[in-house]
């Protein structure tokens, strides 16, 4: 019998941090088919280096900070960060670039700053800002050309082209990448090349703009939905962040473009499902450890980010702009939280 | 008036029931043992009666070591404002007054009063009263009062002080709480199925000396037996009005602040009581035992208890007397010992895990749980808080627990108290969906004691501060006063020379009262010594001479 003092409660838990990480993890599996089925393996193998380099990065800082590695290695955190940065870098960036990537992730953001539960700013977009500052050519060009008549390569031309930067003799380089939908529309709409409605027929550019927001890219964002609006009915995450930063981010483009000048400015649904958005208002803006806490500022924190993202993409330097939008909001948690904290029963309305 | 406005309200909005945020749903685990009897537990050899049951001020023993006492007879009597008194639970013998451990989270011991049982159990001569449904307020204090009834939900207050009217507080609802909502826990569940005629005659009278103008009796929707049997109990009397009303199964609903919320819409202002929002909530036990210490003059001596767990091999709801040793209960219930992973007094949520069986029962004592391993949380190590929220989105309070936690992990004091600390009731909700097996319930119970230790500290030296600051001003008082008063002694003291000089100016003027101006007093002064020296060396010679 136990006699030492154990405090109540003394129910089980109903969940754990590391069923939490695995439910996201599966609740991330329909994106990836989608990003597999229309990248093919070189997406896949990013996401190889970027777990065994992370896991690895995690067991030698935990280590180094003397902290139990087992323990801390099977919390499944690591692997999610790994995760997400694979979904976000282009696909045919060089193995190193990947690796870098879980470096600033793991080590600089998350280990530094005190591992778990500690870091200030979300761990796979300081990584993802990072690389696409010091790397600018390879983070937006580097993406596999995913049009109809691209050339696709196997499994072996993959780890080839990504290890040694060799391509099938058959293969040029420009025939295989492109810059992203999202990328090519924002360009073509600055330069005045076409109107959205001209996007939008068929025939253009190999139907870049897809149904509604930039061919194929619209699906993976569909398939992120699909496991975000999972999460929410699981209760792994709450609804606030996501609804809030998507609403606002069609109310921006509803208001600030779309609703000034209809050719001009692409559809709030483009916006909606277009680039990141979905990754990032269900996988990457949810992310508990940088987010804003409390019911209220959990809502102006998704907010937050869905604005930026507009402001962003419509007058800044990069063509989308999940990771920028969730750093800048990370810095105004501790603001938000101490702002909206909810009213505690018996106290004044 | 504020009070008036707040019963026009009720009237309008008793039937269709509030929420309040957050609280969990948790396996309830209860026996819903139906059309048994409550049986009694066996008088055991030895009862062990603890003189601080309830709150307030410890019992004083009135029997001394050797008394023979009956069941029913008072053994220690209350003392001050807050107290209650003690009666003894069987007849027999007082074989020891001392320090015993009794079932505390403290482990501490108390002065407790044993009992030898000589196995008759026989009752002192006792009988309720004559017509108990005209009685006046004061009259049904007396008979609470005198039978040592306190609150049977938890806190254990004395009932007799809780249903006195105090000046300025007027109570418009009376709240009977049935709402059992920790898990396992079922020995209120039982009274309302068996013995509800004495909960709502208990309430009629708790509700007349509080003459309070609505009662409500509370309970879960999942026990619709009780819900029946109370509703058709309260059909026969009309005279006061009596509502029995159901409350979804959510944990902690049986709260006294969550209850108060769900049946009124009304929150209790934050560090003040019920009863000053003209509500009162009393346990349905309490009812009970008030209904036996009227209608039959019984003192409470006895309570229901579940025993329950994985360790038992019947669990059950069975009236004990009160100072029943545990060891003696579980014996009743069958334990195995292999399987008993952990001993806990209380529900799995608020209750306190005991070190040992050997220890006595208590007015509080609800529910012995007597689990086995898979039963209950093994001691994990805690993971770091990953701020996900949780634990705000199910607290009752709606405080956000996972800041409290970071503050009292930092000891910072101020930040706790900001966040509320203070308004936590301790349910456990937040660690019990905590994803990372934070103990934070613990967490708050030690910034609270670490803020009260604060000030007491402050207190005490803030005392000390003025007790030196008062010393100081005395010293400089005193100081103050010496200083005066040498100036006013060498003030005399010239005064008394310079009368000295009048004095001896006058005798020489007297001498020579030719000679009075002031010019001349030195030569008066300087007179009577050539004189004197006149004479002395007169007189000098004169020996010489006679030499």
């Amino acid at each position: 019998m136990q006699t030492q003092r154990i405090s109540s409660p003394h129910l089980k838990p109903p969940i754990q941090v590391t069923d939490i990480m695995k439910g996201v993890i599966y609740a991330l599996i329909p994106g990836i088919a989608v990003m597999f089925w229309l990248y093919g393996w070189s997406f896949i193998i990013n996401i190889f280096i970027a777990i065994s380099s992370a896991l690895i990065f995690e067991a030698i800082a935990l280590y180094l900070r003397q902290r139990p590695v087992k323990i801390y290695l099977y919390d499944g955190s690591a692997l999610l960060t790994a995760i997400l940065i694979a979904l976000a870098i282009p696909t045919l960036v060089p193995w190193w670039i990947v690796v870098l990537g879980s470096f600033f992730a793991i080590v600089m953001t998350k280990q530094l700053y005190g591992g778990l539960g500690y870091n200030v700013f979300n761990p796979a977009m300081v990584a993802y800002a990072i690389l696409l500052i010091s790397f600018p050519e390879q983070m937006s060009i580097l993406w596999q050309n995913i049009s109809n008549e691209g050339q696709s390569l196997n499994l072996i031309d993959s780890i080839n082209f990504k290890f040694f930067n060799e391509l099938p003799a058959d293969i040029s380089i420009d025939a295989i990448t492109s810059a992203t939908p999202l990328d090519s529309i924002k360009t073509i709409l600055s330069s005045g090349a076409a109107t959205v409605s001209e996007l939008k027929s068929q025939s253009f550019d190999n139907n870049i703009y897809g149904v509604i927001a930039g061919s194929n890219v619209e699906w993976i964002n569909l398939a992120f939905l699909a496991g975000g609006l999972w999460m929410i009915y699981t209760k792994l995450i709450t609804w606030h962040i996501p609804v809030s930063m998507l609403l606002s981010l069609l109310i921006c483009s509803l208001l600030l473009g779309y609703g000034i000048d209809s050719d001009l400015h692409p559809s709030p649904l483009f916006h909606l499902f277009t680039g990141a958005s979905m990754l990032g208002a269900f996988f990457i803006a949810t992310d508990p450890v940088s987010a804003s806490t409390t019911p209220k500022g959990k809502i102006v924190f998704g907010a937050g980010i869905g604005c930026l993202i507009y402001a962003i993409r419509t007058w800044g330097g990069y063509p989308d702009a999940i990771a920028f939008a969730v750093i800048l909001m990370n810095i105004t948690v501790p603001v938000i939280d101490y702002y909206t904290q909810p009213r505690v029963y018996g106290h004044d309305k | 008036m504020s009070i008036n406005s707040v019963s026009v309200n009720l009237k309008q909005k008793v039937k269709n029931l509030f929420t309040y945020p957050g609280g969990v749903k948790v396996d309830s685990h209860k026996i819903h043992d139906d059309d048994t009897n409550i049986r009694f537990c066996n008088v055991p050899e030895r009862l062990t009666l603890s003189l601080s049951q309830h709150i307030g001020s410890p019992a004083i023993p009135v029997v001394n070591i050797g008394d023979k006492v009956l069941k029913g007879q008072v053994i220690a009597d209350q003392t001050g404002h807050i107290s209650a008194r003690i009666h003894a639970p069987t007849s027999g013998i007082i074989e020891a007054i001392g320090q015993y451990p009794i079932p505390h989270p403290s482990g501490l011991t108390t002065k407790c009063i044993v009992i030898k049982s000589d196995g008759n159990d026989e009752w002192l001569p006792h009988k309720g009263a004559t017509n108990p449904e005209s009685l006046s307020p004061y009259d049904i204090r007396t008979y609470v009062e005198n039978a040592g009834v306190v609150g049977l939900g938890g806190a254990t207050f004395p009932s007799a002080v809780k249903i006195d009217k105090s000046p300025g507080v007027r109570i418009h609802t009376l709240i009977i709480n049935g709402a059992e909502c920790e898990p396992y826990i079922s020995c209120d569940e039982a009274l309302m199925k068996q013995r509800a005629e004495e909960v709502v005659l208990g309430a009629r009278l708790i509700q007349k000396a509080l003459l309070a103008k609505k009662c409500i009796i509370a309970l879960e929707d999942d026990i619709p037996i009780a819900y029946e049997r109370l509703t058709e109990i309260t059909r026969h009397y009309l005279d006061h009005k009596v509502d029995v009303v159901q409350i979804p199964e959510l944990y902690p609903s049986g709260g006294e602040k969550q209850l108060i919320q769900i049946l009124t819409g009304l929150e209790v202002p934050t560090k003040k009581i019920p009863a000053q929002i003209g509500v009162s909530v009393i346990n349905v036990a309490t009812a009970a035992s008030v209904y036996r210490a009227v209608y039959q003059g019984e003192p409470l001596i006895s309570r229901i208890i579940t025993l329950t767990g994985g360790a038992l091999k019947t669990s059950t709801n069975v009236e004990v007397l009160l100072g029943t040793p545990i060891e003696h209960l579980l014996h009743h219930a069958g334990l195995d010992e292999q399987r008993l992973s952990r001993l806990i007094m209380g529900g799995p949520m608020m209750g306190f895990n005991l070190p040992s069986a050997q220890l006595p029962t208590l007015k509080a004592t609800n529910c012995i749980l007597a689990a086995t391993e898979d039963e209950l949380a093994p001691l994990e190590a805690a993971m770091p808080c990953i701020r996900c929220g949780r634990c705000a989105d199910h607290c009752p309070m709606s405080l956000l627990p996972q800041q409290m936690y970071w503050y009292s992990k930092n000891h910072d004091l101020k930040k706790i108290q900001d966040y509320n600390i203070f308004d936590c009731i301790e349910c456990g909700c937040c660690s019990y969906v905590c994803p990372s097996n934070i103990p934070l319930v613990q967490y708050f119970r030690y910034g609270k004691a670490e803020v009260h230790k604060d000030r007491c500290q402050k207190e005490k030296s803030d005392k000390a501060r003025n007790r030196h600051e008062l010393r100081e001003q005395r010293l400089e008082i005193i100081k103050k006063e010496k200083a005066e008063k040498r100036k006013h002694m060498a003030a005399r003291k010239k005064e008394m020379a310079a009368k000295k000089a009048k004095e001896a100016a006058e005798k020489a003027a007297d001498n020579n009262p030719d000679n009075s101006s002031l010019e001349s007093k030195p030569e008066n002064e300087e007179d009577p010594i050539k004189a004197a020296m006149k004479r002395v060396q007169a007189k000098k010679e004169a020996m010489k001479k006679q030499q």
